[in-house]
């Protein structure tokens, strides 16, 4: 006969989850969960307003990234303009004081910002995957000490953090800016991806997998990992907001390699000149909407997983009839 | 209560990792900015301080690892934290305490503001779903937190300083005043507080908004809902008494997770303002090479951060009979 | 009635002669979906008479509960009642706001639902938890709250020290009858059960079961009683519902559709139980899964897993028949007979 009819609502958030976030999307057993949940997410991407406009914003500066020459003719590293011109035909958001094109630092500073955003972004969400899953999967010790590390990592305020260990390596250039990123930025996801573990630890696959006698290893690659995929994407694009947002402020301080090409080492520039006190306004306003505009693309990707993986949070119809007060 | 002593028990370990990360930094950085640095203090401190900023950076060879850590632990205990570079001659503990109040008020303020309005207003999104306030407001701050703080603070600048000349771009008050509790110091402090404030709030607000109006929108799916409503109760009290009041049990916890972003931008607003509290002290030592100082500051920014937490799990706890129940 | 909005035990209320506690014409109920509206509840009618125990069975998604909302008028968005009207003592409630309906609310029509761990406010003791709703009825003496939570915490056999405790500090049967309490706390005239007894253990669910018909013939009050276990409803109901794809399938006396079951379903539900007592026989389920909602067919809702189906089955949908004193929605008992509306 029939099922009990207890219904399934949208379940509670697990410890230390993000609240919105009960679920991986449609968890399935299996290797073969992984591309079907790829699949899904595409779908769902598509269908998701917020989703998309983030997309195509991301898109637009990765194609900026990859072909900055193709959009800006004037390089980007020659004072040979006149300097502080406003917009123009020749130089579209104008000079700086130096005499460099201000549209042509934007195009070609894409390249620098992003690769930061993406290179840690990735490692940064690796290591929180290790960690988290590890820790929940091995459990016992290993948990433990694993688990306490993160939450000192979590709890302990990033930036300062970033400020002392820059401080200490005044020559540092990407890498080992983008070392402390992920050591100070992995520690959320970690937590994020733990509690979904744990709170999976118990299902029927995973438990068929064991009685099946397939390795640990397995059980983690194979089962495991492809039915968290919807939240280590939300991991990734979190920490993508969070690592384009403190290497900017990091190289608007003047950490980071000054000489460098990107939005970030621009506004320090542009600072430093006191570009707004003294009118040159594009100069500051440029390279801050861009990194505004690349951390919106993210967040809305982030915020649109949230509404896939929890449905109850898309928007409602409000449905209008007859008796509706 | 294992509750709170668990968190209590975690504070202290946390606490003990950041003096044990300020005590291996400046041991393990290659190069020599240490030795570059003890140079500057060549007769201007006393033995005793030059004694102190020694144990701390491990200048002194000749003791071993092990004393010279407990004798760093046992300075840090007393707050003998060394002589700042950047105020010559200064012990840090002194010039720590004139940037202390400025962070409290902008920072410390602000915050509490934007979280009580935060939620608040993710409250009400939630509460009237589909209704206009929560079609707006997911996508309307999901862009402003991804916002830089300091663009927002530069951005507020050229508005109302540069373009309409409404509030002052720099500093905590006119230079013509001096501190005391008069309404022109007041008013001025006032004055010059409010664009980093604006800065603070704009950039922070959005997160609260957002994880209150998520963590509404799940408990409001809940059972106990439906039988509040069936029981007659009033929208008001259904709000606040059954959802809000278990909604913002994680919100809580998020509160204090998110303490140190906040803190983080804060800095920078403070930098961009050049408003002299405790972060752009922080910049300043980096930047004049004055580790003593910003190890201290850094410290001080630390354990901040780790008391809000650990009050913030107080509270969880007080308000959650379920972590009160000793199992 | 007593000060504090309750009967005196054991008078009746509306009597025999003042019509039906609950009178549902027609009530549809709809989900607007992002594909589509789906018809979770199809044109259900039937009344109800004061102290009558009315049980409704179905498998899950058959719209049980669903109706049962829609009764007490706890509908969310994106569901809402789309067609009908729900009389409740003479009063029509469907179209009312939430603050009309307040007065009814719990002083007349109360509500118990599945999971008591779910519906019971976490962070709120029980006490203050019954202190609410009287408080939201009127009644403000703290000495009255506290009496009235006491008597009826005693009604369902807890001691009133509990009254302290936080839901989960209770075992899932003491929850349950918690919320059997703080249903009678007005002695309403109906009170509205969604599988109560579904999260406990076969020995509690009997215990429960028959405490509730005790407290329902000293308190007099009227029952409908959804779930999806038809034995453990039979022995207790005076009349029985049985739902398919949100429609009534067969409607009647407990005895008369227990014994005499018309329609194919409602046979299939009941071969399904075995008997303790009797012949040992093969058992029989009814094969297939319950409809899609979202794309009802032509005809019969049940056809594709009915044993009985013809071929006018796939094409009319069946109205409901009245065969004695039951309701079937039926092809086989439409042999000239008119149509029962």
């Amino acid at each position: 006969m029939a099922a009990t009819g207890l219904s399934t609502g949208p379940g509670q958030a697990g410890p230390g989850q993000l609240p919105g976030m009960a679920g991986p999307a449609g968890a399935a057993p299996g290797a073969w969960a992984g591309s079907a949940a790829l699949g899904r997410l595409w779908r769902a991407v598509r269908s998701n307003r917020k989703a998309a406009v983030g997309a195509a914003i991301l898109a637009v500066f990765c194609v900026l990234a990859a072909v900055p020459g193709l959009i800006a003719h004037d390089n980007p590293e020659a004072d040979a303009y006149p300097r502080s011109l406003g917009p123009s035909a020749q130089h579209l958001l104008g000079t700086t004081a130096y005499g460099q094109d201000i549209f042509a630092q934007a195009v070609w500073g894409a390249r620098e910002t992003l690769i930061i955003a993406l290179v840690s972004g990735v490692i940064s969400t690796v290591l929180s995957a290790v960690m988290g899953i590890a820790a929940a999967y091995l459990g016992g010790l290993w948990d433990g000490g694993l688990n306490l590390i993160t939450d000192i990592l979590l709890v302990i305020p990033t930036f300062p953090l970033l400020i002392v260990l820059v401080a200490y390596l005044p020559n540092g250039g990407l890498v080992p800016l983008i070392a402390v990123l992920v050591i100070t930025g992995y520690s959320y996801g970690a937590r994020q991806l733990r509690a979904q573990a744990l709170s999976m630890r118990d299902r029927d696959f995973l438990e068929a997998a064991r009685v099946r006698g397939e390795r640990r290893l397995y059980i983690v690659f194979v089962e495991i990992i492809p039915a968290l995929t919807s939240l280590i994407v939300a991991t990734f694009l979190g920490t993508a907001v969070y690592n384009v947002l403190a290497a900017a402020g990091l190289q608007f301080i003047g950490f980071g390699d000054p000489n460098s090409l990107s939005w970030g080492t621009m506004l320090y520039w542009a600072e430093n000149n006191a570009a707004l006190q003294t009118g040159q306004y594009l100069w500051a306003i440029v390279p801050g909407a861009c990194i505004a505009l690349l951390g919106a693309a993210f967040a809305l990707l982030n915020y649109a997983f949230d509404e896939i993986g929890n449905p109850a949070l898309r928007p409602v119809r409000k449905y209008r009839t007859r008796h509706d007060a | 209560m294992r509750f709170a002593l668990r968190r209590l028990a975690f504070f202290v370990v946390t606490l003990w990792a950041c003096l044990t990360l300020n005590f291996m930094l400046p041991r393990m950085m290659p190069g020599s900015p240490i030795t570059a640095m003890m140079a500057k203090y060549h007769g201007r401190v006393t033995p005793q301080a030059l004694q102190a900023i020694e144990n701390a950076f491990g200048v002194d060879t000749h003791a071993s690892l092990v004393t010279q850590y407990v004798r760093y632990l046992g300075d840090m205990a007393t707050g003998n934290f060394g002589i700042s570079l950047t105020v010559t001659g200064e012990p840090v503990s002194q010039v720590i305490k004139s940037a202390i109040p400025w962070t409290l008020g902008l920072v410390g303020v602000t915050t509490v503001l934007a979280f009580v309005l935060g939620t608040l207003i993710g409250i009400l999104g939630a509460w009237r779903r589909g209704g206009w306030l929560d079609g707006i407001l997911p996508p309307v701050f999901v862009i402003t937190s991804a916002i830089p703080f300091f663009w927002i603070a530069m951005m507020l600048i050229l508005l109302f300083s540069s373009q309409f000349h409404l509030f002052p771009p720099a500093g905590a008050y006119a230079d013509t005043l001096t501190p005391s509790l008069s309404w022109a110091f007041v008013s001025s402090v006032v004055r010059y507080a409010f664009l980093p404030a604006c800065a603070i709030l704009i950039t922070s607000i959005g997160g609260w908004i957002l994880t209150m109006r998520n963590t509404m929108v799940t408990v409001l799916a809940e059972d106990y809902i439906r039988m509040a409503r069936a029981k007659g109760l009033s929208g008001p009290r259904i709000m606040f008494w059954y959802a809000a009041r278990n909604a913002i049990l994680p919100n809580l916890s998020g509160f204090a997770m998110s303490l140190g972003f906040v803190v983080s931008g804060a800095i920078l607003v403070e930098y961009v303002f050049s408003y002299p509290g405790v972060g752009y002290m922080l910049l300043q030592a980096v930047q004049n090479e004055d580790y003593a100082l910003m190890q201290a500051l850094f410290l001080l920014i630390t354990v901040a951060v780790l008391v809000a937490i650990l009050l913030a799990d107080i509270a969880t706890a007080l308000l959650d009979p379920r972590t009160r129940a000793a199992r | 009635m007593m000060p504090n909005g309750s009967r005196p035990p054991g008078t009746a209320h509306a009597g025999a002669g003042d019509g039906p506690v609950l009178a549902v014409h027609g009530l549809s109920v709809e989900y607007a979906l992002a594909h589509g509206t789906v018809r979770a509840v199809d044109d259900v009618s039937f009344e109800l008479e004061p102290g009558e125990f009315l049980g409704v069975v179905g498998e899950s998604g058959c719209g049980k509960s669903t109706l049962l909302f829609a009764i007490a008028h706890l509908l969310v968005p994106p569901a809402a009642i789309t067609a009908g009207e729900v009389i409740f003592r003479g009063t029509s409630i469907a179209g009312m706001t939430d603050r009309e309906l307040a007065v009814v609310r719990w002083r007349g029509l109360s509500v118990v639902m599945q999971s008591a761990m779910n519906a019971l406010n976490p962070v709120a003791s029980v006490a203050a938890q019954f202190a609410d709703a009287m408080k939201a009825h009127g009644v403000t003496s703290r000495e009255e709250i506290a009496d009235r939570s006491a008597e009826v915490l005693r009604m369902v056999g807890i001691d009133p020290v509990h009254l302290k405790s936080y839901p989960h500090q209770l075992s899932g049967g003491m929850r349950q009858r918690t919320m059997i309490a703080m249903a009678l706390l007005f002695t309403p005239d109906l009170v509205i059960m969604d599988e109560p007894t579904s999260a406990l253990d076969v020995v509690a669910q009997r215990s429960l079961m028959v405490q509730i018909k005790q407290l329902q013939q000293d308190l007099g009050f009227a029952i409908i009683f959804v779930t999806h276990d038809m034995s453990l409803v039979s022995h207790f109901s005076d009349r029985l519902i049985v739902m398919y794809a949100g429609q009534i399938a067969e409607y009647g006396a407990t005895r008369d559709v227990f014994d005499h079951p018309l329609h194919p379903y409602s046979a299939g539900l009941l071969d399904a139980f075995p008997s303790i007592t009797g012949p040992r026989l093969p058992l029989t389920g009814i094969p297939g899964r319950p409809p899609d909602l979202s794309r009802p067919l032509p005809g019969c809702a049940f056809a594709p897993r009915c044993p009985k189906v013809s071929t006018a089955c796939e094409i009319t949908a069946p109205p409901l028949y009245r065969v004695g004193g039951t309701q079937v929605r039926c092809l086989l008992h439409a042999d000239g007979r008119a149509p029962d509306d």
